[in-house]
């Protein structure tokens, strides 16, 4: 994960996208982009 | 502590084709990009007929007429294993569009819906033969020409209402410049107002409600009304009480995404037992732009268009009458601001926090009534079996307190969860579904404690990125009410005389 670079789409019922967002800066990732979305 | 209670929950459904193929919002989305769509053309072919729709089990579910966990046996698909439906539930009734029409003009107060006269007649006929509106038919009043009807379309923007592939009428808009009062605004405004009106009518009438008992109404849905100065200066609830002749009623819209029935059902338990009012009913009407919102997965994989359905429910809370569940007001779980949105702490938050305020564990609560949409319109879409979802979070959090076991993960689940019933109408589908049928449990000496869990995607309206949630506990009576402020006030005054008799029977001896 470190140093690649992320598109995150997190559902929000699901894993929404900020708590993606905090696991892969963890691992030294960069987030480009994120968004949660609602199916329902 | 006197809690309140829940009186009484009503829920409605209204069969809504026509306005899912003009009006449902991945419909008007795509016929502005791709008009000649592949997914345009085949959607018809998708659509249900109404008696298909009162056949379908989760429908029933939703009305009253079949507990949720009897979805267990009936076989999958439920579309394709129809039972003997009725349009008429313990708690509430299914309608067709027709009819529906006839509520959206009756609850028009600015003339701005046009029936076809011939269209009109048979809709009289129609509502002076239905219970709830019998009295009202004569609002529909004689109808428009046609011909004026698409002059309006055509030269002024109105909504097209269809019925049988034929134009029937239409809803124009009520400013030729404001946006907020454009026609698509003010078809999803009437929408709201009269599915939400057929909610609080099956309220009243089913509970044994006079309707001048209620003295607040809350509005819990999820669009906004008012002109382009104050876009969401409301009132739904005050607009639909006064349709169904709740005189001595005021009220207010409450918004919170599809946590608002939750937060609306909160405030209104506080109203109550603060002794604001006696009576206060939480009311939602349904989300037009909502239907057909997963059409394309549904069609792309040869099912029928589920999301035909609009909703509606009304619950009304008041005083403790010893025999009515209570609204726990000392359980009542939120997901604060500084909570990060981690589904751990969602549920944490939502569910282990308020419990442990009172030392219950996960296990206390018999049922969980969670988002419950209905999985046969979320799955095939990509979305997931949501309330299952949600079991298994809770569940989860469950064996890591040491409320259950790792290995009674599954059991817990079934027992303390149950099948999603609900429509994909946002706020309709969260949590308050089964407070009518949690209600009769309850009454029946059948179930003692349920959870309701409401939540909301806040970033839908960027303006955060936060989530939002809230839930509360209803608890069976146990027949015991705490002496009201009144009778504690007649209680002191007795005591006062009596001192004061004392102390004067005292001064005399002296």
């Amino acid at each position: 994960m470190k140093d690649k670079k992320f598109v995150i789409l997190g559902d929000r019922d699901g894993v929404p996208g900020p708590a993606i967002e905090e696991c892969l800066k963890s691992f030294g990732g960069e987030v480009l982009f994120s968004t949660t979305e609602c199916f329902v | 502590m006197n809690y309140p209670v829940i009186r009484g929950a009503a829920y409605a459904l209204i069969h809504a084709p026509n306005l899912l193929l003009a009006q449902g919002s991945t419909q008007t989305m795509e016929r502005a990009k791709h008009p000649d769509s592949e997914y345009l053309s085949k959607l018809p072919q998708h659509l249900r007929s109404f008696e298909a729709a009162v056949n379908y089990a989760p429908n029933q579910a939703y009305i009253g007429n079949l507990l949720p966990d009897e979805l267990n046996n009936i076989a999958k698909p439920w579309y394709d294993n129809p039972i003997e439906g009725s349009t008429q539930g313990k708690f509430g009734e299914i309608m067709d569009e027709t009819l529906f029409y006839a509520l959206i003009k009756i609850s028009d107060s600015f003339d701005l819906v046009m029936l076809e006269q011939s269209f009109t007649e048979e809709l009289k006929a129609r509502l002076a033969s239905h219970p709830l509106f019998a009295h009202q038919a004569s609002l529909l009043k004689d109808g428009d020409d046609l011909a004026d009807i698409e002059k309006r379309i055509r030269e002024h923007g109105a909504q097209e209402l269809h019925m049988d592939g034929k134009l029937v009428g239409c809803i124009k808009r009520a400013h030729d410049w404001d946006v907020n009062l454009n026609s698509h605004t003010m078809l999803e405004n009437l929408v709201v107002k009269a599915s939400g009106v057929l909610a609080l009518k099956n309220l009243i009438a089913k509970n044994g409600i006079s309707a001048d008992e209620i003295e607040y109404i809350i509005e819990c849905s999820e669009e906004a009304c008012g002109d382009v100065n104050q876009r969401g200066g409301g009132n739904f609830a005050k607009s639909i009480g006064e349709v169904c002749a709740c005189t001595n009623a005021t009220g207010s819209d409450l918004r919170g995404f599809c946590a608002a029935p939750a937060h609306a059902l909160v405030q209104a338990a506080a109203l109550v037992q603060a002794g604001i009012y006696k009576n206060v009913a939480v009311v939602a009407g349904g989300a037009t732009a909502k239907l057909g919102m997963n059409g394309k997965d549904h069609v792309a994989k040869g099912m029928p268009a589920l999301e035909d359905m609009l909703g509606g429910f009304a619950v009304l809370i008041g005083e403790n009458d010893g025999v009515n569940p209570i609204i726990r007001t000392d359980v009542v779980g939120r997901h604060n601001i500084g909570r990060g949105s981690a589904p751990q702490a969602v549920i944490e938050a939502l569910v282990t926090d308020p419990l442990d305020k009172v030392g219950m564990k996960i296990t206390d609560i018999d049922k969980y009534s969670v988002e419950m949409q209905n999985p046969e319109i979320t799955v095939p879409a990509g979305a997931g079996d949501v309330p299952t979802a949600n079991y298994k979070m809770i569940a989860a959090l469950g064996v890591k307190r040491g409320d259950i076991e790792r290995q009674q993960l599954a059991d817990f689940v079934k027992e303390h969860g149950m099948p999603g019933f609900a429509p994909t109408q946002g706020h309709i589908p969260s949590g308050a579904p089964f407070i009518g049928h949690a209600r009769d449990l309850m009454l029946a000496g059948n179930m003692q404690r349920v959870m309701i869990i409401g939540k909301g995607s806040l970033f839908l309206g960027r303006m955060t990125n936060l989530f939002d949630g809230v839930s509360f506990v209803i608890e069976a009576n146990t027949g015991k009410v705490s002496a009201t402020a009144g009778d504690t006030d007649a209680v002191k005054k007795v005591v006062a005389e009596a001192m004061r008799q004392v102390a004067q029977s005292l001064l005399e001896e002296e």
